[in-house]
């Protein structure tokens, strides 16, 4: 309570040291020998406290009147204060005050209390241990009380590529989908066929995953690019298909940032699909939060100045639709007997691959059909990173260096132990040669003067 | 007419296994006799009579400072307004059974917002002077008909220092009536035994502005937030709080379990409905508006304050809701808590979403049913009929006009 601040403002405390029940020291009025006797005892006090600092009248008083003090451990003597007649022992059991009526005394006393400090501050093991426990079960019973009544399983879809920072990305994407709480089977196509590399990285996962290769490699430009990735996709669909999995299925690129992918997943519930929006891309509802068209990036004014190829400095111009903002329930994929698949879906395997698939609108007949999930993609949102790489990008395998490189550089500003301590002008020439490994740069950095560049010695023997 | 009277029949059964249906949400209703009080209605249980005063007993010390209106001491205006537009309310006070007097002892504030109870006696033995004076009801039972909202710290003892307070007593003029207030402690002074106990005042817009999801997973264990030691008034320890909060301090401070400060974080009510936990230890007084947070947010309360007596103790069962912790064994507290079997925690945490709880805490704007107003009248219903001996012969004298300090007799 906030008592505090008026209290000394409007009554000093402090002032009325001699802060005494009614049965010790009724009055003030006059000078009665006991009132005298305290005062001199007080002002004794108060000397030696001043010359020894520490409050003397505390030892004193605990040592000669301690009644039935028991367990008592107090706070070590703060500050010299005023050695005023310490309250401490003030144990007895307060007489009421003028009453008519005859009350039993309450047993918790006004005054001083000793603050109680237990001896091994330490918390017990084992009771932080039980105190998880409890967390974990109150967590679960929440769950069950106020979470998703019955979670599908979560399939999700990446297409991915191996290339220098895929390791980085996929991570990402990774761990995002290690945290959600659902089960979940994680479908990797990669461009280029099946490598090691991309495979002991899933397995690191602990999810369940299915690893296809598609045969072609990834190509160096955008269009291309997005038209590869469909096909991938659609691989994959067809993959759930033949292996009829059940569950909501989840376009997830590891160029993709997501938040708030739980609340999509607990959404989710009937055959529908659905669109969170992007700053440009996105479903756009009425007052009724129902469907009523898309909102499309105008590309027109950047016709002239968007990047073809991957590592251009131009803007990468989005495609129409990306296929990471939908959602869709893996029974619409299946080849299923016809009354029992809803009529506004094309069957998967009448698609052809020369077909024109930009988005997965094209999979459905009827775009009306589509529910927009997460308060009409307001809430839910997914970013796309320019973070792709050309696909014949080198960079060490599994980025570890075994054997010692054949050109090594010393630094320039420290003196590495086996070089020669000054950097020969030569050498600043055959900096030039060495690129920074594996990274996204513009071939042309290599020719200007390295001047906050340290070389770097790349040599691993240590 | 035999199809009709089949079709009615389905159509009757359909209705009552529909209304049925099972709730979304497990919670517990408090079952026995004290739960179901909660519900009561008490319309028609009760009339009360509200005296008219001159402003300068209510509305005059609300214009002088409106910041009345939001501490939480605020019930005695609410109160008043509650019972001017209530139901229960009857304007020929010869048919009421309860007398109220809408006087706001509690309204005199410093500068920096805190009540001085300096002239609450004088006020009230004026107001008193009053109705005894103009109406013939307070005579006819020297004032055991009538009942008071005194909110403040320690109730009608009209005093924040606890000495004081058990100095003064509580209003020798206010010995037979029924004081509503906050304060409750078992054989104090300052506590009549027929008094009923409310809850403080505590704003539920502003709490119900801070509501997250029920689904986002309780993850702290152990939460508070408020001051362990007074350093303004009590420097050393040990007379705040008793040297409980002081004890809580110096052995949980390190403990990561505990997450406890005297921060002032603006996601205070988000982080009590994210735990297990709530302190509501005693500071001045043994009361806290920390119990109404944690009832409304669903924190199990943990309540450090001997023999203190909780709001509507008659009606709400606060020792199947929250846990009790001796003074004594506050350097226990881990082990206490850690040893509450997983049972009893659950069901805690189901009676504390029963929503009926959390109204009965609550002083809403305008009134709802089955709020903490309701369960005043409840209460004051539940002490109906009155006893045959209350009312005094004539000339009888029970109460003493001139008892108390000297400086209460001055007029006001």
């Amino acid at each position: 309570m906030k008592l505090s601040v008026f209290r000394l403002s409007y009554w000093n405390r402090r002032g009325n040291s001699f802060r005494s029940s009614p049965s010790l020291d009724p009055t003030f009025d006059g000078k009665s020998p006991s009132s005298v006797f305290w005062f001199v005892i007080h002002g004794l006090c108060c000397l030696i406290s001043l010359i020894l600092g520490f409050r003397f009248s505390h030892l004193v008083l605990f040592f000669l009147f301690s009644t039935s003090v028991t367990n008592l451990y107090t706070t070590p003597f703060l500050s010299a204060g005023n050695g005023g007649v310490s309250q401490l022992l003030r144990l007895k059991p307060l007489e009421t005050a003028t009453n008519s009526t005859v009350k039993k005394n309450s047993r918790v006393v006004v005054g001083r209390h000793g603050i109680r400090i237990r001896p091994w501050p330490h918390p017990n093991p084992i009771e932080v241990l039980r105190a998880h426990q409890l967390l974990v079960r109150v967590q679960k019973e929440q769950k069950s009380m106020y979470g998703v009544r019955s979670p599908k399983t979560v399939i999700v879809v990446t297409p991915t590529y191996v290339r220098t920072f895929q390791a980085l990305h996929l991570t990402g994407v990774m761990h995002s989908l290690m945290l959600v709480p659902y089960d979940l089977v994680w479908i990797v196509v990669e461009a280029g066929g099946i490598t090691n590399e991309t495979a002991s990285f899933i397995a690191k996962s602990g999810l369940k995953t299915i690893h296809l290769g598609f045969d072609q490699k990834m190509p160096n430009t955008w269009e291309d690019r997005h038209k590869l990735k469909t096909k991938m996709r659609l691989h994959a669909l067809r993959i759930v298909r033949e292996k009829k999995l059940d569950g909501i299925v989840m376009f997830a690129d590891d160029s993709n940032m997501h938040n708030e992918l739980s609340s999509v997943l607990k959404k989710e519930e009937g055959k529908r699909k659905e669109k969170p929006s992007m700053p440009i891309q996105g479903p756009s509802c009425n007052s009724s939060e129902k469907l009523v068209g898309w909102h499309i990036f105008n590309t027109q004014p950047y016709a002239k100045k968007t990047a073809v190829y991957i590592d251009e400095k131009a803007a990468v111009m989005p495609i129409k639709m990306e296929w990471s903002g939908f959602v869709l329930n893996s029974r619409l994929l299946w080849k299923e007997s016809v009354d029992e698949k809803p009529a506004w879906i094309k069957d998967l395997s009448l698609l052809d691959d020369n077909d024109e698939i930009d988005s997965p609108l094209s999979l459905v007949k009827d775009p009306s059909m589509l529910e927009p999930l997460g308060s009409c993609g307001r809430r839910v949102l997914l970013w796309w990173l320019r973070v792709e790489a050309r696909a014949d990008s080198k960079f060490p395998p599994g980025w570890i260096i075994k054997s010692p490189l054949e050109i090594t550089v010393p630094s320039k500003r420290t003196p590495w132990p086996d070089s020669s301590s000054e950097l020969p002008a030569a050498i600043k020439e055959a900096k030039s040669d060495t690129k920074p490994r594996g990274s996204n740069s513009k071939s042309s950095k290599g020719k200007q003067e390295p001047k906050a560049f340290n070389g770097v010695k790349v040599s691993t023997t240590s | 007419m035999k199809i009709r009277s089949c079709l009615s029949a389905i159509l009757l059964f359909l209705f009552f296994s529909a209304s049925s249906s099972e709730q979304n949400v497990r919670t517990e209703r408090i079952s026995g006799s004290a739960g179901d009080v909660l519900e009561d209605n008490p319309v028609g249980k009760l009339k009360v009579f509200v005296y008219e005063l001159p402003s300068k007993y209510n509305k005059k010390l609300l214009q002088k400072d409106p910041r009345c209106l939001t501490h939480m001491f605020a019930a005695e205006i609410f109160m008043h307004r509650f019972l001017l537009s209530s139901p229960v309310r009857t304007r020929n006070p010869d048919e009421a059974d309860w007398f109220y007097t809408p006087i706001y002892p509690t309204c005199d504030l410093t500068p920096t917002g805190l009540p001085l109870p300096f002239k609450s006696p004088r006020m009230m033995r004026s107001a008193i002077q009053l109705i005894s004076s103009n109406w013939p009801y307070w005579n006819r039972t020297e004032g055991a008909d009538h009942f008071f909202v005194v909110p403040h710290d320690f109730g009608a003892c009209f005093h924040y220092q606890e000495e004081k307070a058990i100095e003064r007593g509580i209003l020798p003029l206010l010995q037979r009536a029924t004081l509503v207030q906050t304060f409750g402690q078992r054989n104090h002074v300052c506590l009549d035994e027929g008094s009923i106990t409310i809850p403080p005042f505590a704003p539920p817009q502003k709490m119900q502005a801070h509501f997250i999801p029920p689904d986002i997973p309780r993850s702290i264990f152990v939460y508070f937030r408020g001051l362990f030691y007074d350093v303004n008034n009590d420097p050393e320890g040990g007379y705040y709080a008793r040297g409980a909060r002081a004890a809580v301090w110096e052995n949980f401070k390190n403990n990561p379990l505990f997450d406890i400060s005297t921060d002032h974080p603006t996601t205070y009510y988000e982080d009590m409905q994210r735990a297990i936990f709530c302190l509501c230890p005693l500071g001045w007084a043994p009361w806290s508006p920390r119990l109404v947070e944690a009832v409304v947010f669903g924190c199990i309360p943990v309540i450090i304050a001997d023999d203190i007596v909780l709001p509507f103790a008659d009606a709400i069962p606060w020792e199947e809701i929250g846990v009790f912790v001796a003074e004594k064994d506050v350097p226990e507290l881990d082990t206490i808590l850690t040893s509450i079997p997983t049972e009893v925690i659950l069901r805690k945490q189901r009676l504390l979403a029963n929503p009926s709880m959390k109204r009965a805490m609550l002083f809403p704007q305008p009134a709802q049913p089955g709020d903490a107003f309701h369960q005043i009248l409840n209460g004051l219903a539940r002490k109906l009929p009155h006893d045959k001996s209350i009312y005094l012969k004539a000339g009888e004298k029970e109460l003493n006009w001139t008892a108390g300090p000297v400086g209460d007799l001055k007029p006001w």
